[in-house]
């Protein structure tokens, strides 16, 4: 094989890694979307709240402690301990719920009954806040986290290529774990809305607020929950991107770039959301590889958006999203 | 006495559609116009006229058009940076290619340039709506900023990949560039907020504005009853292009002088001017102008209490103040979902009933 396929290859996989990120950050964006149907803005900032939280919980950071300092002239940072991974993240999880309940409670329950176009402003407004909120408790500088999943080039890869092809390929190994555990997510997702009490209630809303209202389904438990499930699935995006990348700003970005994975993958669905990140993160890579000699590099900042756009035009509801009707 | 009239005595159609009924109001409009013109320029020093009235004026102008786009047609954008930064970019190539142009005519030409790439990006606006259309409104906001960073043909091949500004001036009296006076470039700005709210109020009002109206409430409702919404659409994207793009014109013309595009005119800033509109009132001329100046204020004003005062560092009052922003959005969407001018408008039917509201 020629070594350009071979490169093409390369950066394709490498695009289903990145991929990978996309899908979770959709994943949640997906979850609120069917079962509230409001577009929430704010999951990027959301896993970059849970990462923050988290690293925080581990270094045994003091909360709000860049704030206490500058107020009262104190110096303090750390309680002085760390705590590990095992408890941390069940902090943090425990974290993500308790903000749900406050969302729900402060925020959503006030705009019942909006136009969704207010309630997607009201989510920007929140994802602003939390980002805030984020580096005033924890402080703004690049943090490093360290949950214990193995990094660097994975040599299982490389050799293996390296037999087939004669040329070995280079990947993350943090990218394979990405890879596992977005697929345990989904199933475990699938079967919780498949087989559980609370599942089939969330199916329910998500099919019909009032319907649902009526047999005795109570709205705001199932709000909490999936605002509760989209922010553990933030915290898995967060800890994926941080291992990654450091936990920083950029993380909410990737909420950003989200937004076309749900247009390509539909609103509604979950393999959709799957589907989609793969296809944007394969898709920009690959992009940006064949087309660097003639329009040059960093492409990868709008190809998304614009692929989103030409989808628009030919299949706005996307891949597997359900066929928007309208009615005056 | 203020606020009061003696009850509804309209005779003809202009008096019923008239910008300001009471007159009261008319005479306060007079009044700022004059502190505006004749003594903000006495008093004001070039800290004030740096710091808070330029770029609020600039700001202005830029949420006056987000408005129209958003508020009267009910278009949502997150690419208003992008389009300000095609008119900072029209400015910069047009006077650098023909230096005899007067400033402001480049000024405005640079607005007609980006209401050409609006309605190109507004095309989508078609077919799709809501969340959909501010996806692809994000397209814009991306590709434009790469473009313009990419080729050097926009920033004229310079080395430091900026553009900046030359002099330029009009009947002698320099307008852009470094030697430029605060004064100058206050009036240069007043001239153009004025006109430009005064445009954006007549066409809302007219029969343009009453189409978008139209489309934004209920689009198909409208387009039964003869709207055509290509037209109305694609109108609203060019005028609100145009006045966006007459706000980047101005903010790297007068106000910043020399930008790099991808720093000037980031996706926050595109926020910026949302959350202007969404603060001071969708729908709304005088909502444009009190966003603009909330947001231009509150940094400034967190600023002097808690870096200047309390000796807070510098980048927690920035969080703070995002912080802040955030939840202030919030709170106004459920408090007052037509922002600050609608708590404005429950203030004026209260005085004029007051004291005796029944």
């Amino acid at each position: 094989m020629s070594d350009n396929v071979l490169f093409a290859m390369e950066a394709a996989l490498n695009g289903v890694t990145v991929g990978i990120m996309y899908s979770l950050v959709a994943l949640g964006f997906v979850l609120i979307f069917k079962a509230s149907g409001i577009f929430n803005f704010a999951q990027g900032v959301m896993a970059l709240f849970a990462a923050l939280t988290l690293v925080g919980l581990q270094n045994g950071q003091i909360p709000f402690a860049p704030i206490i300092n500058a107020a009262f002239g104190t110096s303090i940072h750390n309680f002085g301990w760390n705590l590990p991974s095992v408890v941390a993240i069940p902090l943090t999880v425990l974290v993500m719920i308790g903000m749900a309940w406050l969302i729900e409670r402060i925020v959503l329950k006030h705009l019942v009954n909006q136009e969704p176009i207010i309630l997607f402003m009201a989510t920007i407004g929140l994802a602003f806040f939390l980002e805030g909120l984020g580096d005033i408790m924890w402080g703004a500088e690049v943090k490093r986290l360290d949950v214990g999943i193995p990094q660097g080039m994975s040599s299982w890869v490389d050799e293996t290529t390296y037999n087939l092809f004669g040329y070995g390929f280079f990947i993350d190994t943090l990218s394979l774990y990405a890879l596992g555990i977005a697929a345990v997510l989904v199933t475990g997702l699938v079967l919780f809305s498949q087989y559980t009490k609370q599942g089939r209630a969330l199916r329910a809303v998500a099919d019909d607020h009032q319907a649902a209202l009526s047999v005795g389904i109570s709205l705001r438990f199932i709000w909490v929950l999936t605002w509760s499930i989209a922010g553990i699935v933030a915290l898995v995006a967060g800890i994926m991107w941080g291992s990654k990348s450091g936990v920083q700003f950029s993380l909410s970005l990737i909420a950003l770039k989200a937004l076309p994975v749900l247009i390509l993958g539909g609103f509604t669905s979950i393999p959709g959301a799957i589907v989609g990140g793969l296809l944007i993160g394969v898709g920009e890579k690959l992009f940006d590889f064949l087309m660097q000699p003639v329009i040059g590099g960093a492409t990868e900042n709008w190809f998304a958006y614009m692929l989103a756009l030409v989808f628009l035009l030919f299949r706005p509801q996307g891949l597997f999203g359900e066929r928007i009707i309208e009615r005056v | 006495m203020l606020y009061r009239e003696a009850g509804d005595f309209k005779t003809s159609y202009a008096s019923d559609n008239q910008t300001f009924p009471i007159r009261f109001d008319r005479y306060a409009y007079w009044v700022v116009m004059a502190v505006a013109f004749l003594v903000l320029p006495m008093v004001m020093n070039d800290y004030w006229a740096n710091s808070i009235v330029v770029p609020f004026m600039i700001y202005v102008i830029a949420a006056l058009g987000l408005n129209i786009l958003i508020g009267y047609t009910g278009l949502l954008s997150l690419g208003t940076a992008a389009f300000m930064a095609v008119g900072a970019y029209a400015t910069f190539k047009l006077t650098t290619a023909f230096p005899a142009m007067p400033i402001y005519l480049v000024f405005l030409l640079s607005g007609l340039v980006t209401s050409a790439v609006g309605v190109l990006f507004g095309l989508p606006s078609l077919k799709i709506k809501g969340f959909y259309l501010a996806v692809a409104t994000l397209a814009a906001q991306f590709f434009l900023i790469w473009l313009f960073t990419r080729y050097g043909w926009f920033f004229n091949y310079s080395s430091t990949g900026q553009i900046s500004m030359p002099e330029r001036s009009m009947f002698g009296v320099t307008i852009t560039g470094a030697t430029a006076s605060s004064t100058a470039v206050y009036f240069t700005c007043l001239i153009f907020t004025v006109a430009m709210a005064w445009l954006a109020r007549n066409l809302t009002r007219g029969q343009m504005g009453r189409t978008w109206m139209a489309i934004r409430d209920m689009d198909i409702a409208a387009e039964i009853i003869g709207v055509n919404p290509l037209i109305a659409k694609l109108s609203s994207f060019a005028v609100s292009s145009f006045f966006v793009g007459v706000a980047g014109a101005l903010m790297f013309g007068v106000y910043l002088g020399a930008v790099e595009a991808g720093e000037a005119f980031g996706i926050n800033k595109s926020f910026l001017v949302l959350f202007m509109v969404i603060i001071g009132g969708l729908g709304s001329i005088l909502g444009s102008f009190l966003g603009a100046a909330f947001l231009v204020v509150l940094p400034v004003l967190l600023k002097i209490l808690l870096v200047d005062n309390l000796g807070w560092p510098a980048d927690l009052a920035r969080h703070l103040e995002i912080m802040i922003i955030g939840a202030l959005i919030i709170v106004v969407l459920i408090a007052e979902p037509h922002g600050m001018a609608a708590l404005w408008r429950t203030i004026k039917d209260k005085l004029r009933l007051w004291p005796f509201p029944h």
